[in-house]
């Protein structure tokens, strides 16, 4: 299925489309419990691919996989050119800085100010930058995630679709080349899910990224998704257009679709 | 809880949290150090528990002296209070008594505090923002909570000794340095140190159970509070026994 979806890609632009993560016959299991069992991917530059599954069918371990916070048991993970499984700590924090990674839960440090949060990530990964400079990236991405008068507030002093924008921004501010959004929209009313669906696509022209996104809101995968994958049983189960897979009649496909 | 149940899981919350602190021996020595983090923890770990240090300690000073003096009135040894009060306090109530509130503030706050960040994902996030989690949050925690008891347990004693001063006065009238004179008298060397040196071990056990607790925490918000609650009944238990298993040393090693 794979193949097919380079063949027809190439067919379409004329080049052959470079991946920027490919996943190859992935398991990983807690005890007896086997949630991801051979699956695989592949993400192209600039594309957008959204993971389908329903609620504890492994999204969450699998992105945490990608990004070297949980160890596979089996199969390889290629980021950027590089095998996850690999790398020394040092090489996986290089690869760390090109990886953005929207936490479900946000994750935004409590203690910290909205500014001290976003300076986080720079000043742990050694990014040499004056203080002039920093203070102007951090109001760089909060302009444009429209934030930018919270800089000084606490992270509790903000709403949900807020405290979402702000990961947002925290991960856009390494400059990276994927992201890895873990249901992003979650937990948000429909308006303000639209306005997160919007920004991810806005950011992702802008920044030049390609997407990774985990979720289950239909309405959010139809706004940034270019390719779906469903994942059921622990594999690619089934992948394509939110068009394509609309039509597809499998009953685990379809369930998705009502 | 069926009693060998119990058994299992107390030897097995034993063995995890020996590798817990073996682990952080290990993170401990390798660098790179999170200095100014240990510094700002430092500063927070003492600065918090200072008020709640003081007040039990001027507290526990006067209600000891005031407790005590009948007795010695009654034996014609009243002139002795300073010093008893001394020794009780530098020697033992002052290291467990400051310990045990420590364990209640501070031993609560970190498991709360690890365990609400391990809930919402804030743990793995500094993962990714090239920071060693155990480095950043348990080391600085662990090393503060051991170098800043100490420091509070001197301070609780002197103000207890302070209390006591007062108490000392409600009935009868001691000058100042009668007073401190008296009690330093009594005290030597031998009495101060081993106070000393066990008030670095209850720091120790106070710092490394919280952050277990709060590292270890199960996700939920009911998770947070259970991580808080243990972390304060585990060390209060073990500063107990390191107290008990002070004493024996000092008295082998001939220090009293
Ligand atoms: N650290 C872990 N230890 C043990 N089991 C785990 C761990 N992390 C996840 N699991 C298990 O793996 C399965 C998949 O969990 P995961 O969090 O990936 O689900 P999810 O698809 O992200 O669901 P949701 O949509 O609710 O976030 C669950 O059954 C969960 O219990
Ligand atoms: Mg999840």
């Amino acid at each position: 299925m794979q193949a097919v979806f380079t063949i027809e890609r190439k067919a379409e632009t004329g080049v052959e489309p470079e991946d920027v993560l490919t996943i190859k016959n992935l398991y990983k299991s807690f005890g007896s419990n086997h949630v991801l069992i051979d699956f695989n991917l592949e993400l192209y530059k600039g594309e957008n691919v959204a993971v389908l599954g329903k609620s504890g069918s492994g999204k969450s371990v699998l992105i945490k996989c990608i990004i070297g916070l949980l160890t596979p048991d089996q199969g390889t993970i290629n980021v950027l050119g590089h095998n996850i499984g690999e790398l020394n700590i040092h090489e996986l924090d290089e690869i760390r800085t090109k990886v953005g990674f929207l936490f479900q839960s946000n994750a935004l440090y409590d203690s910290m100010t909205v500014r001290e949060n976003l300076e986080f990530p720079l000043r742990r990964h050694w990014i040499k930058l004056t203080t002039a400079e920093r203070t102007g990236k951090v109001k760089e991405v909060l302009n444009n995630v429209g934030l930018a008068h919270t800089i000084d507030m606490m992270p509790a002093e903000l709403s949900g679709g807020m405290r979402k924008r702000i990961a947002l921004a925290r991960t856009l501010i390494l400059d990276p080349e994927i992201i890895l959004y873990d249901e992003p929209t979650t937990g948000l009313d429909p308006i303000t899910g639209k306005g997160i669906s919007i920004l991810i696509k806005e950011m992702g022209e802008k920044y030049n990224t390609s997407a990774l996104l985990i979720s289950h809101d239909m309405k959010c995968i139809r706004m940034t998704a270019d390719r779906i994958i469903m994942l059921i049983d622990g594999k690619c189960y089934a992948q394509g257009t939110y068009e394509e897979l609309k039509k597809n009649n499998d009953e685990k496909v379809k369930q998705f679709f009502e | 809880m069926p009693l060998p149940q119990l058994w299992r899981r107390f030897l097995s919350e034993t063995g995890e949290m020996s590798r817990f602190t073996g682990r952080f021996f290990v993170q401990g020595f390798k660098p790179r150090y999170e200095f100014s983090e240990l510094l700002h923890q430092c500063f927070i770990i003492g600065y918090k528990s200072l008020p709640l240090v003081g007040l039990t300690g001027f507290i526990m000073g006067l209600v000891l002296t005031m407790q005590l003096r009948p007795s010695l009135v009654s034996y014609g040894v009243e002139s002795e209070l300073p010093m008893m009060v001394g020794i009780a306090v530098v020697r033992e109530i002052g290291p467990v008594i400051t310990a045990l509130i420590f364990a209640g503030k501070i031993g609560s706050s970190i498991g709360a505090e690890l365990g609400s960040m391990k809930v919402t994902e804030q743990i793995d996030a500094m993962e990714v923002s090239g920071t060693n989690p155990f480095k950043y949050l348990v080391v600085t925690r662990v090393l503060a909570a051991t170098l800043m008891l100490p420091v509070l347990v001197i301070l609780s004693d002197a103000i207890s000794l302070f209390g006591s001063f007062i108490g000392v006065n409600i009935r009868g009238v001691t000058s100042f340095n009668l007073f401190f004179k008296q009690v330093f008298d009594a005290l030597s060397f031998e009495d101060f140190i081993p106070a000393f040196i066990k008030s670095y071990f209850f720091g120790f056990a106070v710092g490394i159970v919280g952050c277990f607790k709060g590292f270890n925490s199960s996700k939920g918000t009911e998770g947070v509070g259970r991580s808080a609650n243990s972390a304060v009944v585990v060390s209060s238990v073990l500063i107990f026994i390191l107290d008990l298993l002070a004493v024996q040393v000092t008295d082998i090693l001939g220090l009293n």
